[in-house]
């Protein structure tokens, strides 16, 4: 029997391991999925629940539900990894395991210890993130009776997960509070590291306008250096300050502790990647998939969902002595909310920035490209469908790994 | 001497194209257009580890690894080259501009 290991059960490694039985002969592979937590999280989610758009029932799920009955499930927390012997040691009953080939999809997970005063003495006062199930519902009990002021959305340093998201968080909140009848009682700003509001120019652009048409501030190349508590306010690096009465903090993202502990990770414990390959730069057995990945595209579940398409083709050439392909393209696709039961879509890859057009039939879409459209904003409601009943189940979605430059519109 | 004198291509924001052409009077000039020259010692202190670095890994260290291992702090890097210390590093380190990322 030859063994393989997946580590971690959330969208990467729940899709990876639907696909592997399929493609596997499991008479002769034993697969394993170690995850410390039973819950799986539909993440996008959570930017709906400060809103009351979802509760916290809408977003969880039983991992087991998702994994297929062929592999073998642990739940316990990774103590090391050892990847010269090909040993992964568990904390539950000092278990250790040993692997032919090991899949790492631990995720990534908010670090707001990196930032002085965020945790202090007015974290979940007011100051929140929607980044956690517990951040998201503790900041819409929060808003329910809110009265106004000023408040802040702040990015503390790139990378993040889901870069639009805090886009959308913004979108959403100015039209909650117009929904409410007190948006002249609310000042939105935006501070981001960035030098725009997004990272790509044309995408950029548009959604700057955006903000300005919502009469949201934006705040660029805003580094945060600290938390000022008792004047509530965020501190950057060269001594800028803005004043909150409510912050939502999207704090630093970093790849899990057990990539640190077992000495494989960057300076964010995000593991080397090869870029197009997926496989771990140093080690030869190691594949990483998801946020995981030290990879400059986006941490996304559709990213991690083009990831696999790519990995599943790859990995079965290479157990049989084939060389891998550099098949992975960065592809990326996200829903954009932007309030008011409209949306954005955005398709974009390492080399191609987001372009408009329409999606996924060129010229026929339904969904529309880097627009506003009510559609788009469908798309997204019912994507929660699509992630719980084909997505994670890796049933065939009808879009291709790979970025197509059909039906964008080329400047 | 402004950069253009210098007799190596540069990209339309002024990021020199290849790290292999690079010479410390290419930073200096870079340094003065991006008006923080003279460099100091504190400024080749990270200007050295940042080449060092890039050389050994193939890739541009993040202002992250820069603050945590070149042994200058965060708050220093931005005293030292103020308003987007990455991408004044980069440039003075003879690196295209950083990549932000997706």
């Amino acid at each position: 029997m030859k063994r393989l290991l997946i580590l971690g059960g959330g969208t990467a490694g729940t899709m990876v391991a639907n696909r592997l039985v399929h493609e596997l002969d499991m008479n002769e592979w034993h697969i394993t999925v170690v995850d410390q937590d039973e819950i799986h999280y539909y993440q996008p989610g959570f930017l709906f629940i400060p809103f009351g758009t979802y509760g916290k029932a809408d977003v969880m799920r039983p991992k087991r539900d998702f994994l297929p009955r062929e592999v073998e499930v642990i739940i316990s927390e990774v103590r090391l990894i050892e990847p010269e012997k090909n040993l992964v040691h568990l904390v539950k009953e000092n278990r250790t395991l040993r692997y032919d080939y090991l899949i790492i999809a631990t995720g990534s997970r908010i670090a707001p210890e990196e930032t002085p005063g965020l945790m202090e003495d007015e974290w979940r006062k007011s100051i929140f993130d929607f980044y956690t199930p517990d951040g998201a519902v503790a900041l819409h009990r929060f808003l329910r009776t809110w009265q106004g002021g000023r408040l802040v959305v702040n990015v503390a340093e790139m990378p993040i997960k889901c870069p639009v998201a805090p886009l959308e968080f913004l979108f959403l909140a100015d039209a909650y509070f117009h929904d409410r009848g007190m948006r002249d009682r609310v000042e939105i700003v935006y501070a981001t590291p960035l030098s725009g509001a997004f990272t790509k120019p044309i995408a950029s652009q548009q959604l700057g306008d955006l903000l300005e048409q919502k009469n949201i501030q934006l705040i660029t190349d805003f580094n945060i250096a600290s938390v000022d508590v008792d004047k509530k306010a965020i501190v950057s690096y060269d001594d800028q300050r803005v004043e909150f009465d409510l912050l939502v903090s999207i704090p630093t993202n970093m790849g899990s502790e057990v990539i640190a502990r077992s000495g494989m990770g960057d300076d964010l414990n995000f593991v080397p990647t090869d870029k197009h390959t997926l496989k771990a730069r140093d080690y030869d057995n190691i594949f990483v998939l998801g946020d995981a990945t030290n990879l400059p595209s986006s941490k996304a579940g559709s990213v991690a969902h083009f990831q696999v398409d790519v990995f599943i083709e790859n990995f079965l050439r290479y157990i049989d002595g084939l060389e891998l392909l550099p098949t992975f393209d960065g592809h990326a696709n996200c829903f954009i909310e932007s309030g008011h039961g409209k949306g954005f879509l955005i398709d974009f890859n390492y080399d191609v920035e987001p372009l408009p057009g329409m999606f996924p039939m060129p010229g026929i879409g339904p969904f529309s490209l880097l627009r506003e459209s009510r559609i788009n904003h469908w798309g997204k409601m019912m994507f929660r469908w699509v992630y719980w009943h084909i997505l994670l189940k890796g049933r065939e979605m009808p879009i291709p790994a790979q970025m197509s430059m059909a039906g964008k519109w080329q400047r | 001497m402004a950069t253009k004198e210098l007799n190596v291509s540069l990209d339309a924001e002024g990021f020199l194209t290849d790290p292999n052409q690079w010479t410390p009077e290419i930073a200096e000039a870079m340094a003065e257009e991006e008006g923080i020259a003279p460099l100091t010692e504190r400024h080749w202190k990270v200007i050295n580890w940042v080449r060092e670095e890039a050389a050994r890994t193939g890739e541009f260290p993040s202002l992250r690894a820069i603050s945590k291992r070149s042994g200058v702090d965060t708050k220093e890097l931005y005293e030292l080259f103020p308003k987007g210390p990455a991408r004044k590093i980069a440039r003075c380190a003879g690196y295209p501009k950083p990549k932000g990322c997706i």
